[in-house]
């Protein structure tokens, strides 16, 4: 009655492989690298850079552990391992003196980084090490609240720009447009040229519900545009995640190991920076403003030749990015706040293309500006830190207004590349710091070994009890929790979870809870032996009696866990993860695997007389 | 080795009405705590700013505290952290104020008082944060309640529902109480800790409860009188609530001592939750179901005819 079927063996057998395998990745440790990422947004990194560095560190004479590409997220990255940081010093100075030839205006950002030392075998198999918590390694933490009022804002402003152009095109007469709140409201004199106007508008914006105002006594017929709720939706999301990228970008900058920009609910965003110290710093380059500037190619000077031509007074020299060198005229058509949207698009010809919306005066100013100028080249540049970078130049084929094409992109990905540095050259909305935290990488080392410690002398105390008190089956559930402890690190791993330090206070706090299953176990056992059960029934029924205990006593606990989980965030998320986790390893460890130590032990013993459980007192012996 | 040797059911549910009135004076005493002093919440909760700054030789609190109030700040704390050396400010949240220009200015103030001192460690919260939090807490008590409240009258009956998260709450709230009579700081682990514990409490409760229902169930003790049955399922799990509880505590102690001061206040709070839902599901939650009016009926009575019978029977 006590022995398991083979498979329930293997089943066992698999989740020790699975559990050993996943959790050793932990202990490897990791090693000195230097890491090379783009410096500027035309620049991609891919895997020819990867060759470009071994053959740079070849050269220098320096020995690496391997070379690798990684693409992370939007921006690549190429790491180089070293085995000590002497060589990684040394190589980030080779790196750095080679890969970017004006020392002033890097075009790769080369930094430090460490890089844990998993095999590769076990990276074959997706065994990574799980990432701690900037609690536990020290770092830079900002939460960002996106003012999405002003995202909607700017967008409406551009809208009542489009329409207001819309209708001039078309010679549609209107008394007064003019923003009313979330929507904007356009009067005409007449029913006429109000119905004319909407059928004109209505497929122009759409974005936009456009309905005929309620009448007012005396008042012109109007029409309100309000924006959709799906659109609304759709420029926040917009908006967030033009902030997204663009942060990534500054970010990028820093050269920060590994650091994490993410969304968070609907308007907020999540910065961490590990291993960075200096906030001030962070502060700085996170709030940075870049600026986007379109200029006229100045035509004076024949294409080709820009870089021997005298530049004339009044234009400049432009050297870095797409289509450059190129000379342009000082003074700029638009700047780049009057963009209010820029979007992947397809011209008449199904070819990918930009399309570029422009609000307030930007329109005009574009329509004076380009008038009489068909034929003529124009150049969008991206400002940062005072040097500027031509995105992209482009020929004029007609007259321009407050919404436009960029066409002859090529493929779909330029395209979209383009319209992303467009629209990242400013966030798209005012960010505030609602939260924001520094942690130094002394106090993260401490945390470690603290929570660490907690666990290991926990766990020793009552391994310790379980077996005096239970014997053999206080044996079998220090086993059982020990597998526990395991799976549950493995299973963290896999999930690549973040570890922080309110999460080991889980994994301690889980086993001490997981011991419950156990001690409700071995309770049982001796209480079937007590009322006279042979030892081999006792076993039986205490486990087969304990398991509905155990469900239900875990159900309500797994219920405290899922609250926190989705209730919770920060801190209190890293906790209810590995708790949740934890109750469900140890539901699977206390039940199943100690059962089968239990059977592998006794279930074989035909004649057993006694069991290993400490002493059993009976009230009337 | 077996810890407790017990020859008789104990008598549990006879002395039930004192035990219950402990309980009942114990919660008004937390509650009356709770209300007089309140909790004192950490700045994840009420926004604001916490400094950390580290002297080369121990620090002078009077002098920092003087520093900070003359910027204005009089609704500050500084306190030692860890070592002498260490100082902990902490300072409300502000309107109209971010944390660069709070911390800026403390920090200026403090080297015009002492060149000597380096900023360790800020933590700026802001006040919508903070509600947030305040919510999102509460939501996840309600969340926890509800959800074992369905759970326990599903696999139970509503009267042990009832019985078991009454029992429970009670022990949070003594919790709070002591978090307020000893102005503890109550965090967001700390609230963490006292979700985990309730859960965990509960489930006292629930093994208890299946004692109870099996005893309900068996032929010999089932005819006994509902206190002699609520007796005897206690005095059988007894051994394994003192035990389980005990094994937990070690792991929450060995956090307390090796935890530092991060988890300080997060193991406090288990312990005072892991030995109070010891008490509360042995004198309070068996005694509570009893003055609901469990009985035998209740638990082996299949659910069909009770639907039948409901107002059927003139």
């Amino acid at each position: 009655m006590n022995r398991y079927p083979l498979w329930k063996y293997i089943l066992i057998v698999i989740a020790l492989l699975f559990g050993v395998l996943y959790t050793i990745p932990n202990f490897f440790g990791e090693s000195p690298a230097v890491q090379v990422s783009s410096g500027k947004s035309t620049l991609k990194v891919d895997s020819s850079l990867a060759d470009r560095v071994s053959q740079v560190l070849q050269q220098g004479k320096l020995q690496t552990d391997g070379v690798a590409f990684e693409n992370t997220g939007a921006q690549g990255t190429v790491r180089a391992r070293f085995h000590d940081t002497d060589t990684q010093f040394k190589a980030k100075a080779l790196l750095e003196q080679n890969l970017n030839t004006d020392p002033t205006d890097p075009t790769y950002v080369v930094a430090f980084n460490l890089v844990p030392n998993t095999p590769h075998w076990l990276q074959a198999l997706h065994a990574f090490p799980m990432y701690l918590g900037l609690d536990l390694r020290g770092g830079v933490h900002f939460l960002m609240q996106v003012d999405t009022k002003a995202v909607i804002n700017k967008r409406l402003q551009g809208l009542q720009a489009s329409a207001r152009s819309a209708l001039r095109d078309k010679d549609i007469r209107y008394s007064g447009i003019n923003r009313n709140g979330d929507s904007i409201d356009i009067s005409f004199r007449d029913q006429d040229t109000l119905n004319k106007a909407r059928d004109l508008l209505a497929p122009q914006l759409t974005e936009m519900l456009i309905q005929v105002a309620p009448p007012v006594a005396g008042g012109d017929p109007t029409l309100t545009a309000s924006l959709k709720p799906e659109a609304l939706k759709q420029i926040v999301d917009n908006g967030v995640t033009q902030n997204i990228t663009t942060l990534s970008k500054r970010v990028n900058e820093l050269g920060v190991a590994e650091p994490i920009i993410q969304r968070q609910g609907a308007d907020r965003i999540v910065v961490q920076l590990p291993g960075v110290q200096d906030v001030s710093r962070a502060k700085d380059i996170i709030g940075r403003t870049a600026t986007l500037e379109v200029r006229m190619v100045d035509e004076s000077v024949t294409r080709g030749t820009e870089t021997t031509a005298a530049v004339p007074f009044g234009s400049e020299l432009f050297k870095v990015g797409k289509n450059a060198p190129v000379v342009l005229y000082k003074e700029p058509v638009l700047t780049g706040d009057y963009i209010s949207s820029a979007a992947v698009s397809f011209d008449q010809n199904q070819q990918p293309a930009v399309s570029i919306d422009l609000n307030g005066d930007g329109g005009r100013k574009m329509r004076d500006a380009t008038r009489g100028k068909v034929g003529k080249a124009m150049a969008i540049v991206l400002f940062e830190k005072g040097k500027g970078e031509v995105l992209t130049v482009a020929t004029i084929q007609s007259e321009l207004g407050s919404r436009f094409q960029i066409t002859g992109m090529g493929s779909p990905e330029a395209a979209a590349d383009l319209a992303l540095l467009l629209r990242a050259g400013s966030l798209a909305a005012p960010m505030t710091i609602i939260e924001e935290r520094t942690i130094g990488p002394q106090l993260g080392a401490e945390n470690i070994k603290k929570g660490f410690d907690s666990t290991m002398y926990g766990f020793a105390v009552i391994a310790v009890f379980m077996v005096i008190y239970y014997m053999l089956f206080g044996f079998f559930s220090v086993l059982a929790l020990s597998v526990n402890l395991l799976l549950l690190i493995a299973v963290l791993s896999t999930l690549q979870a973040t570890l922080t330090l309110p999460g080991i206070a889980a994994i301690a706090l889980t086993l001490g809870i997981a011991i419950d299953a156990n001690v409700l176990v071995n309770e049982r056992i001796r209480e079937e032996l007590r009322n006279g059960n042979s030892p081999q029934a006792a076993i039986s029924i205490g486990f087969d009696r304990a398991w509905a205990t155990i469900l239900d006593s875990n159900v309500t606990t797994l219920i405290a866990g899922l609250a926190l989980l989705i209730f919770g965030s920060g801190a209190i998320r890293g906790f209810a993860v590995v708790h949740c986790l934890g109750i469900l390893t140890s539901i699977f460890s206390a039940v199943f695997v100690s059962r089968g130590f239990a059977n592998l032990w006794y279930g074989r013993k035909k004649k057993l007389t006694s069991l290993s459980i400490g002493q059993i007192w009976k009230p009337n012996a | 080795m077996e810890l407790f040797r017990i020859k008789k059911d104990i008598p549990f549910m006879r002395h039930a009405l004192i035990f219950n009135a402990i309980s009942a004076l114990t919660f008004v005493l937390a509650v009356f705590f709770l209300f007089s002093k309140g909790l004192h919440l950490s700045i994840e909760f009420t926004g604001g700013t916490v400094i950390e700054v580290a002297y080369s030789k121990p620090a002078n609190i009077e002098g920092i505290r003087k520093s900070v109030e003359s910027l204005g700040y009089t609704d500050n704390q500084v306190t030692n952290f860890g070592t002498a050396q260490d100082v902990m400010i902490r300072l409300p949240a502000k309107k109209g104020e971010n944390s660069n220009e709070q911390s800026a200015a403390v920090l200026k103030a403090l080297q015009q008082q002492d060149a000597d001192v380096q900023l360790k460690r800020t933590e700026f919260v802001g006040p919508q944060v903070g509600d947030e939090l305040a919510h999102d807490g509460l939501m996840a008590l309600l969340f926890v309640v509800i959800g074992i409240v369905i759970y326990l009258a599903i696999r139970f009956e509503w009267k042990y529902a009832v019985a078991a998260i009454i029992a429970n709450l009670h022990d949070v709230v003594i919790i709070l109480g002591f978090f307020a009579f000893f102005q503890w700081e109550f965090s967001l682990t700390v609230l963490a800790a006292i979700l985990a514990v309730l859960g965990y409490s509960v489930n006292e409760s629930v093994v208890v409860f299946d004692r109870v229902r099996e005893t309900f169930r068996d032929r010999r003790f089932g005819k006994l009188a509902v206190a002699d049955v609520m007796n005897h399922a206690i005095t059988s799990t007894i051994s394994r609530t003192i035990i389980t509880h005990g094994s937990t505590e070690i792991m929450v102690l060995s956090m307390f001592v090796f935890g530092g001061p991060a988890l300080h206040y997060f193991a406090l709070a288990l312990t005072i939750g892991i030995l109070f839902g010891i008490y509360s599901s042995v004198f309070v939650a068996a005694a509570v179901a009893m003055w609901l009016g469990v009985k035998r009926e209740d638990m082996i009575k299949p659910i069909k005819e009770k639907d039948e019978t409901d107002g059927a029977v003139v």
